[in-house]
């Protein structure tokens, strides 16, 4: 095609290039500046090159933080995904019961994270959650803020619940997208159930989850607010995730400038993990409509 | 292989259907000889596609019984039917190579892998898809899947029928001529009992050894092409098979002679002094454009010549009246009047044709 060359087009595209700068670009530069500087206080800076990001970089907290971090997003990407996949297919596809489901299964995404962390905090508890008191009176040893495995699977569970639904639905506008004469066909071809799933929702729904998937991973990689409220990154630091770590770092102990280049490398990582699986799912959607 | 009986058939697809207009399907009796390929005729929306997927199990009648030879299957689910359809969209599985996608009901079946690759080459070849067999189903043109989607239909050899929903609606025009050949070629080859339906009389008449036409939800006339062509039982057969459809004419029928605007013409046959909405039927093929005094005063409206013959476009009191004159008939100038050749009026009474006696 055609292009024409025209310079003042560019002129176009500044209101957008104006509301990104200051939507993004410069607040994410004041930390590109502190990550470079050291200071000893009274607001006097002195150029420091790049040793927080070599500090950061090998830093065994920083490790520790990441695998703790990467463990989560692990594990509740691998139960919230099949999950997801499992409501959305046992969903009724039409009528009452259809709508009914969608708005129950919307309620946990409506509820902003303090509060959800809130609700679990609370319910967990031994002495009046319903969660923690029940398992206390069943003679299961069960306390979240003593007992980091309690502390992991309340963690889990509490992003299961509230996650989950979003996996769903986007699962479920997948399979309602499917044509009937798929089904058809493949009752005519005698195809079990399994096969069906394998070879027809499946590869329907595989757009859908590319962005469940992502949507899941980058919200689950940033995860802060509720952690904090429940467990506050404990017991000790066994669920201290990459934003409470940070946390700690920038407001508890005040480093600016090592908190800078963590903020930094963790953008990076979250970009990086990102890109790779976006360019890896679509160059194989490529592959396979190609020859 | 199996005969198909339909027994006191009819579907709707509302839940408590009160009057006849709420059925898709009306009443419907009848037998799908063992072997024979039909081809199931009508308009958009008449119901072939309900009738359809109620024989292949995808829809569960109303009322009435399907037997498969002497077993009862209306309940019986689609699987345990045996019965491959191909549908008016391609349906491929897109993730699967070709080669996959044809032997995907055979391994279904529990095939063994010899004779699914000796199957599959097969039928590979008689959709002209050997070369691509090893390519994914994905990005293929709409024609190719649909390709796949009749090799499909075509791969398993023991099935009980053959069914089409007007499976050559995607495809090109001489692919379609040529699936259509081959599909006939599987027929002869393998004796399947085959349902085509199409709302394409040519398709219909060119693939089937007898039509079922539909109307409105009713089976109007089962018939080889040539009985369809010559003794339309319905005014709908008359006007849908035949192009031009077939004139119909009110007209007030007395023994062996039917007037129409005070002019006698002759039935051949005595049809008695049938009551309610007369009409009679005759296709522009037993139509004769004359001068003279013989006939229907017409006016001539315009002459189109389609190749192997002419159509006359003639107007008859505001309605029309299609005369067909062979190529090498000249068209005379002079002639306002139209005949009719009695041995192929057929008269009709409230839409449906009655018999008449020797006269």
């Amino acid at each position: 095609m055609e292009k024409t060359v025209n310079q003042k087009a560019w002129l176009l595209v500044l209101p957008v290039l104006v509301l990104v700068a200051f939507s993004a670009i410069v607040p994410l530069m004041t930390v590109v500046n502190y990550s470079v500087q050291d200071s000893f206080g009274q607001n006097q800076f002195f150029w420091s090159g790049l040793v927080w990001f070599e500090d950061i970089l090998t830093s065994e907290r920083m490790h520790d933080a990441l695998g703790r971090q990467a463990l989560f997003t692990g594990i509740i990407l691998a139960i919230q995904v099949p999950l997801g996949i499992f409501v959305a297919l046992n969903m009724p596809k039409q009528g009452f019961w259809a709508t009914f489901c969608l708005v129950t299964m919307s309620l946990p995404l409506l509820i902003p994270w303090n509060v959800v962390g809130t609700i679990w905090q609370i319910f967990g508890r031994v002495d009046i959650g319903l969660l923690g008191y029940t398992l206390d009176q069943l003679g299961i040893d069960y306390n979240y803020t003593q007992d980091a495995l309690d502390a992991w699977v309340t963690l889990i569970v509490m992003d299961v619940w509230h996650w989950t639904s979003l996996v769903a639905l986007l699962a479920y506008a997948g399979l309602k997208s499917i044509p009937d004469a798929y089904y058809q066909a493949a009752k005519i071809d005698q195809a079990s159930r399994w096969k069906v799933f394998r070879y027809i929702e499946l590869p329907k729904m595989r757009g859908v989850l590319t962005i469940a998937i992502l949507l899941r991973f980058m919200d689950s990689f940033k995860i802060y607010t509720e952690p904090f409220v429940v467990t506050g990154g404990g017991p000790g630091n066994a669920t201290t995730f990459l934003s409470i770590d940070l946390v700690k770092m920038a407001l508890g102990q005040f480093d600016l400038g090592p908190a800078a280049a963590f903020s930094i490398v963790y953008f990076l990582v979250i970009l990086a993990i990102s890109w790779v699986f976006y360019t890896v799912m679509t160059n194989l959607d490529k592959e396979e409509a190609g020859k | 292989m199996a005969k198909i009986t339909l027994d006191n058939l009819a579907h709707s697809y509302l839940p408590e259907p009160t009057g006849e207009e709420d059925y898709a399907l009306k009443q419907l009796d009848h037998v799908w000889a063992d072997g024979e390929a039909y081809a199931l005729l009508g308009a958009s929306g008449c119901g072939k596609s309900t009738l359809l997927n109620i024989i292949s199990g995808l829809l569960t009648p109303s009322r009435g019984r399907i037997l498969f030879n002497d077993r009862d299957v209306t309940e019986a689910p689609t699987a345990e039917r045996n019965i491959a359809q191909v549908f008016q969209f391609p349906v491929v599985y897109d993730t699967m190579s070709v080669r996959d996608n044809l032997a995907f009901p055979l391994r279904n079946r529990g095939a063994n892998a010899t004779y699914i690759r000796e199957r599959v080459q097969k039928i590979g070849a008689m959709i002209g898809m050997e070369h691509e067999l090893d390519r994914k189903a994905r990005g293929l043109t709409a024609d190719a899947k649909q390709k796949i989607s009749l090799g499909r239909g075509m791969v398993r050899e023991d099935v009980n029928a053959l069914l089409f929903d007007e499976p050559l609606t995607v495809i090109d025009p001489h692919m379609k001529w040529e699936l259509r050949t081959q599909l006939k070629a599987l027929h002869h080859e393998f004796g399947h009992t085959m349902i085509y339906v199409t709302h394409d009389q040519t398709e219909a008449l060119t693939f089937a050894d007898k039509v079922v036409v539909m109307h409105d939800g009713r089976v109007v006339q089962i018939g080889t092409p040539q009985e369809l062509f010559e003794r339309p039982g319905h005014t709908f057969v008359g006007y849908f098979i035949g192009s031009p459809g077939m004139n119909l004419l009110d007209a007030t029928v007395k023994g062996d002679t039917a007037l129409i605007d005070n002019t006698e013409i002759p039935l051949g046959r005595d049809y008695g002094r049938p009551a309610g909405h007369v009409q009679i039927g005759v296709r522009p093929e037993f139509t004769r454009l004359a001068a003279g005094n013989d006939g229907l005063k017409v006016k001539v409206r315009r002459v189109e010549d389609v190749g192997r013959h002419k159509v006359v476009r003639t107007d008859f009191f505001g309605s029309e009246i299609n005369v067909i004159a062979g190529e090498s008939e000249g068209v005379d100038t002079a002639a306002d009047r139209v005949t009719f050749d009695p041995a192929g009026i057929n008269v009709y009474v409230d839409d449906w044709r009655i018999e008449g006696t020797a006269a």
